[in-house]
C-alpha cells in the first residue's frame, strides 16, 4: 500500500484507526503552520459530499467555476487523493478531512458507502500496492529520501549544539538569542518534529529560573545523545532503535500482539499543542498490572476520542507501540460499557516511584516521567513548593513545578486534609505530577473511596 | 565521578559542576580536560554530561521528607448525596466559565443560584466535598456575599486548607469560624489568646466569649480596654451588637467618653438601643422637650421647637454637631434626639396614644417630614414592629401620600423589622396597588422562598406588564428576583405563561417573544431549583457503584 506504515489489511473505520491516522498524518505534516491550515477544512461546512466508510473519508469541494476538487484520505495509513495535486506533504485538505473525522462529530447525511471515484481510487491503489508493486518501491523510496533528510537535520543540530558549547550556553540567556526558533524550523524542514519540539523546548530553559545552565546542559546532552543515537540506529538493538525513531518524530504504529484486560482509567487531560489538542489517558491493566498511554488529537473547538471516564474500568484490547519500554498503545475492540470501581490500582512508596522511573530509563533514556501510583502519602508544604511524604517511611518526592500552578494541587490537599491517600501520577526528574487522587483517610471512613481527578 | 569514554575515545572524569561551569563559559575559554590533561572539546563535554544527566536521574532517591501538617480537624457532617454533589461541582464550574455575553435566553442563571444552593445545603447539615473546597473558597474570594455561606458550607476542613493558600486569607479573616479558637471555658487559654492573639483571632475569640457569658467578655474586654488602638476599640464595642443588655450599659456610658469619636458614636448608638439605658432617659429627655402635643386648635397636633444649640451634653451622648452640607443646624440636632429616644416616651407623652395615633397626627410649621423621619430612623434601630406598621401605614397608600417615609430605602428597613409573613402581605399588597417599578427593594427584604399570595402578586404583576406591551427586561431585575425567590411549586401555574402572546396594539415590536423566553427562564430555573433540592433530601451516604452493578455512564 502506498506509504502504509503497519502494512494490515483494511480494518473497519472507528476512532481508534482514524485517531492513529490524524497522527500520522500531524507527524508527516511539514510544520505547525500546515497543521493550523489543515483546520479550516476540518469543518462539515468546508466539504459539500463528504463521507467515510471502508476505511476511507472522501469530501468534494466546490471551486467556483471549475470541476469540483476531491479528496479522498486512507484513515488506514494516511494515504490520500487530492484535487489539488501535492506533492509529497500530505495537503491541508486531506489534513482537515482527518480531523474533521477524527473528532468524531456527528455528521448530518455521511454515507458509508464510498462513491465511484472512491472506489477506483481504491482500487488503483490496491493493484499498486502489491508486494514488490510500484505502490510499495515508491514507498521504500520514500522512507529511504525521508531517512537521508532526518539525518541531515541530526548532524546540523549536533553541529549547532556543538557550535553553542563552544561559545558557551551564557549566550542563551542573553536578549536577542535566536537559536532555538530558526533550529525548530530547521528540524521541521527535516521532517524530525521529535527534534523540531525538542529544541523548542531547550527555548524555555533559560527562563526557567535559578540553575537554568544546569538544566539546559542536560537537556543539550539528551539531544546529541539523541542526534547519535539516530545515526548509529544500525548499531542499536531493535528495542532501542524504535525509541530512538519515535523520539526523533518519525512515525510508528501499534504492533500485536493485543492485551485484552480489565484496564482501569487512571488519568485523562487534554493539552493544546497549537490549536489542535492532544489527549492523553492512562490506562492501568488490573489483569496484566501494565499501565498504558493513549494518544489521541482533536481539531481545534473539538474534543479528540471520547472520554473515557475517570475511575471506571473497561474490558478491553490494548495494542503495545513499539520502543519507548511499551509504554504508549492504542485501544482496540472493547467488551462491554465502562463500569465505576472504587478500588485505587496497586501502588508503592516514593522509593519504588523513582526506582520504576529510574529502571525505565534504561529502554528509553530521553524519558521525562513514568506512570507510578503512591500509596499513603500527605501532601505538605516544602518552601516554596509542596511534596508527598510517605506516611510510614517518611520520604518524600517534590510535586513537579508545572502542578504546582494547576488547581488540581488544592483539590489534592483538600482531598487530603493532613491524612494520608493514594495518588496516581507521572514521577520523572522534575518530580512527581499527580493526575489522580483516591482518598479513603479516617476522616473519610464512610464514604468508599473514589477516583477524583486532578489534571 | 562518573568516567566516561567519549565518541571521540578520550576518557573524561569530571564533577558535574565542572562540566556546566565549562558549558556556561564556553569550551574555548574553559576547556574540560580528560583524563590524561589534553583540552577535550564541546562534543565530548556533551557527551560526558549525557552520562552524568541519565546516571542522576536513574538514581534518583526520595528526601526526607518536610514537617508534616497538623491534620484537619474531622468534620462530623454527613457527605452531600451524590447528585447533590456532581450538582455543585456544575454550578462552581459554571461560574468560572467566561460569560456569553448578550440577552439571558430561556436558560437559567447557575451562578445566581449558588447562594441559595449553599443555604440549602447548609439547612441540610452537610458537609462539603473535600475536592470542591478549592472552587468553592474560590468562589467566595471573589464574592463576597457568598463568604459567610461558603465558609459555614466548608466547615473545619475548609478553613484548615485556607491556612494553607495566601489567596484564600480572607477566609481566616472574615469568620470567626476562622480564628483559633481555644476552649471559651478555659480561662488561661481563653486569657493568653486575649493577651497574644492576632486580630482576627482576638475578635472571634470575644464573639465566641460573649456568645457563651456576656460578662466574661466584658470583663475581659475590660482588662485590655484602655491599651487597644482606637480602630480595634471600635470593632471590639461592635461585637456587644449581639446579646446586648443593661448589663452593658455601664461599660457603655464609660466608652461614651472615649478618645475616639467614633468609639464614642457607637456607644452612644447601642445604649440608645437599650430603652431602659440612662442614655436613652437623657435622651428622651432633650427629645420630647422638643416635641409636645399641642391642644391650641381643639383638636390635638404636634408642636416641634427644634434644639437651640447642641450642647457639650448632647454631643457626650453621641449627637454630632456639624450637620451635613445643605441641612439646617436646628433639625440635624433634633433628628438626632428623636432617633434616639425611645419610641415609647411619645405614648406618654401625648396621653396614651398608639404609633398608630400617633403617626396620624398633624405636625406644625412644616416639621412632619422630619419628625416622621426620624422616628423611622428609631423605629429600625429599636426594632419596633408597632411603630414600622404604624409609619408604614397601609401598602396601598401612594408613596408621596405615606405616614412614614417616601424613601423605599427607609420603608424596606421598616418592612425588614415586622415578621415575615406580614412583610410578604404587605409587600404583596405594594405590588398590586403600584405594579413592580418601586418594587425591587421592599422584595429584597422578603424572606425566601415567597409566601403564596406574595409569589401572587408578583406573578399577576409581570403577566400585567406583559399585557400592557412593554419589553420584559425592564424588569428584568424582578424577574432575577422571582428566579431565586419564587416557590419552586409555582413552575406548573406559571407554565401558561410561557406560550407567546398575540401582540396588543401599541405593543414594543417583538415583545411576546421576549416575555416567553422570560417566562421559560423563570419555569425552568424553578424546576431546576425542585430538582436542587430533590437532590438534597436523597440518602446522603454514596452507594458505590460496583463492577457488576449499574454502568456508570
Amino acid at each position: 500500500m502506498v506509504q502504509s506504515l503497519g502494512g494490515a489489511a483494511w480494518r473497519p473505520t472507528g476512532p481508534v484507526e482514524s485517531s492513529q491516522a490524524v497522527e500520522r498524518l500531524l507527524d508527516l505534516a511539514p510544520d505547525v503552520e500546515s497543521r493550523e491550515s489543515g483546520r479550516a477544512f476540518a469543518s462539515e461546512r468546508a466539504w459539500s459530499g463528504s463521507g467515510c466508510g471502508q476505511g476511507v473519508v472522501w469530501g468534494v469541494r466546490e471551486s467556483g467555476d471549475g470541476p469540483p476538487h476531491r479528496t479522498a484520505v486512507d484513515t488506514n495509513d494516511a494515504s490520500y487523493t487530492c484535487g489539488c495535486a501535492g506533492g509529497e506533504t500530505p495537503c491541508e485538505h486531506a489534513l482537515g478531512l482527518l480531523l474533521l473525522h477524527a473528532s468524531d462529530a456527528p455528521v448530518p447525511g455521511r454515507t458509508k458507502e464510498p462513491p465511484a471515484w472512491v472506489a477506483q481510487w481504491l482500487a488503483d491503489r490496491r493493484a499498486r500496492a502489491a508486494p514488490g508493486g510500484p505502490a510499495a518501491r515508491a514507498a521504500a523510496r520514500r522512507a529511504g529520501r525521508r531517512a537521508e533528510r532526518v539525518t541531515g537535520g541530526a548532524q546540523e543540530l549536533d553541529q549547532r549544539l556543538i557550535d553553542l558549547l563552544r561559545g558557551g550556553i551564557a549566550a542563551a540567556d542573553q536578549p536577542g538569542f535566536g537559536l532555538w526558533e530558526e533550529t525548530a524550523a530547521r528540524m521541521v524542514d527535516a521532517q524530525a518534529p521529535g527534534l523540531a519540539s525538542r529544541v523548542r523546548e531547550l527555548g524555555s530553559v533559560p527562563a526557567s529560573g535559578p540553575g537554568w545552565p544546569g538544566r539546559l546542559l542536560e537537556e543539550c546532552a539528551l539531544l546529541r545523545l539523541l542526534d547519535s543515537a539516530w545515526v548509529g540506529l544500525d548499531r542499536l538493538p531493535g528495542p532501542l532503535a524504535a525509541t530512538v525513531r519515535s523520539r526523533v518524530g518519525l512515525t510508528t504504529s501499534a504492533e500485536g500482539p493485543a492485551v485484552r484486560d480489565h484496564w482501569l482509567v487512571l488519568a485523562q487531560y487534554d493539552t493544546p499543542d497549537g490549536r489542535i489538542v492532544t489527549r492523553r489517558t492512562w490506562l492501568y491493566g488490573r489483569d496484566s498490572g501494565r499501565s498504558t498511554l493513549l494518544l489521541s488529537y482533536g481539531a481545534p473547538g473539538r474534543a479528540p476520542a471520547p472520554p473515557l471516564p475517570v475511575g471506571t474500568v473497561m474490558d478491553a484490547e490494548v495494542t503495545p507501540y513499539p520502543g519507548g519500554g511499551g509504554l504508549r498503545g492504542e485501544l482496540g475492540t472493547r467488551f462491554g460499557d465502562p463500569l465505576a470501581t472504587t478500588a485505587p490500582p496497586p501502588g508503592g512508596s516514593t522509593a519504588d516511584a523513582v526506582a520504576a522511573y529510574g529502571r525505565a530509563l534504561r529502554d528509553d533514556p530521553w524519558l521525562d516521567a513514568w506512570p507510578v501510583t503512591l500509596r499513603e502519602v500527605i501532601p505538605a508544604p516544602s518552601g516554596d513548593g509542596w511534596q508527598l511524604i510517605g506516611a510510614t517511611d517518611g520520604y518524600a518526592l517534590p510535586v513537579a513545578p508545572a502542578a504546582l500552578s494547576r488547581p488540581g494541587l488544592w483539590k489534592l490537599v483538600a482531598l487530603s486534609g493532613g491524612h494520608p491517600l493514594t495518588v496516581f501520577g507521572e514521577c520523572g526528574h522534575r518530580g512527581f505530577d499527580p493526575l489522580t487522587a483516591w482518598c479513603a483517610g479516617a476522616s473519610d471512613a464512610d464514604v468508599p473511596s473514589r477516583a477524583v481527578a486532578l489534571a | 565521578m562518573p568516567t566516561t569514554v567519549t565518541t571521540t575515545g578520550v576518557t573524561v572524569s569530571a564533577l558535574w559542576e565542572d562540566l556546566v561551569t565549562s558549558a556556561l563559559l564556553g569550551t574555548d575559554r574553559r576547556p574540560l580536560r580528560a583524563d590524561d590533561g589534553a583540552a577535550v572539546g564541546p562534543a565530548a563535554l556533551l557527551d560526558a554530561a549525557a552520562v552524568h544527566t541519565v546516571r542522576r536521574r536513574a538514581a534518583l532517591r526520595p528526601a526526607t521528607g518536610a514537617a508534616l501538617p497538623v491534620p484537619a480537624p474531622a468534620d462530623p457532617r454527613p457527605a452531600l448525596p451524590a447528585p447533590a454533589r456532581r450538582r455543585l461541582a456544575q454550578l462552581l464550574a459554571d461560574r468560572s466559565a467566561p460569560p456569553t455575553g448578550g440577552r439571558r435566553g430561556s436558560a437559567p442563571d447557575l451562578t445566581e443560584l449558588i447562594p441559595q444552593w449553599l443555604v440549602s445545603a447548609g439547612a441540610h447539615g452537610y458537609r462539603a466535598p473535600a475536592e470542591l473546597l478549592p472552587a468553592l473558597l474560590d468562589a467566595a474570594r471573589a464574592r463576597t456575599d457568598l463568604r459567610p455561606h461558603v465558609l459555614a458550607f466548608a466547615g473545619p476542613r475548609g478553613l484548615w486548607l485556607a491556612g494553607l493558600n495566601p489567596e484564600w486569607k480572607f477566609a481566616l479573616r472574615a469568620s470567626s469560624r476562622g480564628a483559633r479558637r481555644p476552649d471559651t471555658a478555659d480561662p488561661e487559654a481563653v486569657r493568653r489568646l486575649w493577651e497574644e492573639g492576632l486580630f482576627a483571632e482576638r475578635v472571634a475569640l470575644l464573639g465566641a466569649v460573649r456568645e457563651r457569658d456576656a460578662g466574661a467578655a466584658r470583663s475581659l474586654l475590660a482588662t485590655t480596654w484602655s491599651t487597644e488602638r482606637a480602630e480595634d476599640r471600635l470593632m471590639f464595642l461592635d461585637s456587644l451588637r449581639s446579646g446586648l443588655s443593661g448589663a452593658d450599659e455601664t461599660f457603655l456610658e464609660e466608652a461614651l467618653a472615649d478618645r475616639s469619636r467614633n468609639v464614642r458614636s457607637t456607644a452612644a448608638e447601642l445604649l440608645s438601643a437599650l430603652p431602659g439605658s440612662a442614655l436613652a432617659r437623657r435622651m428622651a429627655a432633650r427629645a420630647t422637650s422638643c416635641v409636645n402635643p399641642d391642644r391650641t386648635g381643639g383638636a390635638v397636633s404636634v408642636a416641634v421647637e427644634a434644639p437651640h444649640e447642641c450642647d457639650a451634653g448632647m454631643q457626650r451622648d453621641g449627637v454630632v454637631p456639624v450637620p451635613p452640607s445643605g441641612r439646617g443646624e436646628r433639625s440635624w440636632w433634633l433628628g438626632q434626639l428623636v432617633e434616639a429616644a425611645p419610641l415609647g416616651v411619645w405614648r406618654e407623652k401625648f396621653g396614651g396614644r398608639t404609633a398608630q395615633e400617633l403617626v396620624s397626627l398633624p405636625v406644625a410649621d412644616g416639621w412632619a417630614d422630619e419628625l416622621h423621619a426620624a422616628w423611622c430612623r428609631a423605629a429600625v434601630r429599636q426594632r419596633d414592629p408597632e411603630w414600622a406598621r404604624a409609619l408604614l401605614g397601609a401598602p396601598s397608600t401612594p408613596l408621596a401620600n405615606g405616614p412614614g417615609t417616601a424613601s423605599l430605602a427607609e420603608r424596606s428597613q421598616l418592612l425588614a423589622t415586622l415578621p415575615a409573613p406580614e412583610r410578604a402581605l404587605w409587600a404583596a399588597g405594594f405590588i398590586a396597588a403600584h405594579g413592580l417599578s418601586e418594587a425591587f427593594q421592599l422584595l429584597g427584604v422578603c424572606s425566601v422562598p415567597w409566601d403564596g399570595p406574595l409569589g401572587r402578586s408578583v406573578v399577576d404583576a409581570l403577566d400585567i406588564a406583559r399585557d400592557a406591551g412593554s419589553y420584559p427586561w425592564s424588569f428584568s431585575g424582578v424577574m432575577g428576583l422571582a428566579e431565586r425567590c419564587l416557590n419552586p411549586a409555582e413552575a406548573d401555574r406559571l407554565a401558561v405563561l410561557t406560550t407567546t402572546p398575540d401582540e396588543p396594539e401599541g405593543a414594543s415590536p417583538g415583545a411576546g417573544g421576549y416575555w416567553s423566553e422570560a417566562f421559560q427562564r423563570l419555569v425552568s430555573t424553578l424546576r431546576l431549583r425542585a430538582a436542587m433540592d430533590a437532590e438534597l433530601v436523597q440518602d446522603g451516604t454514596e452507594r458505590p457503584r460496583t463492577e457488576g452493578g449499574s454502568p456508570a455512564n
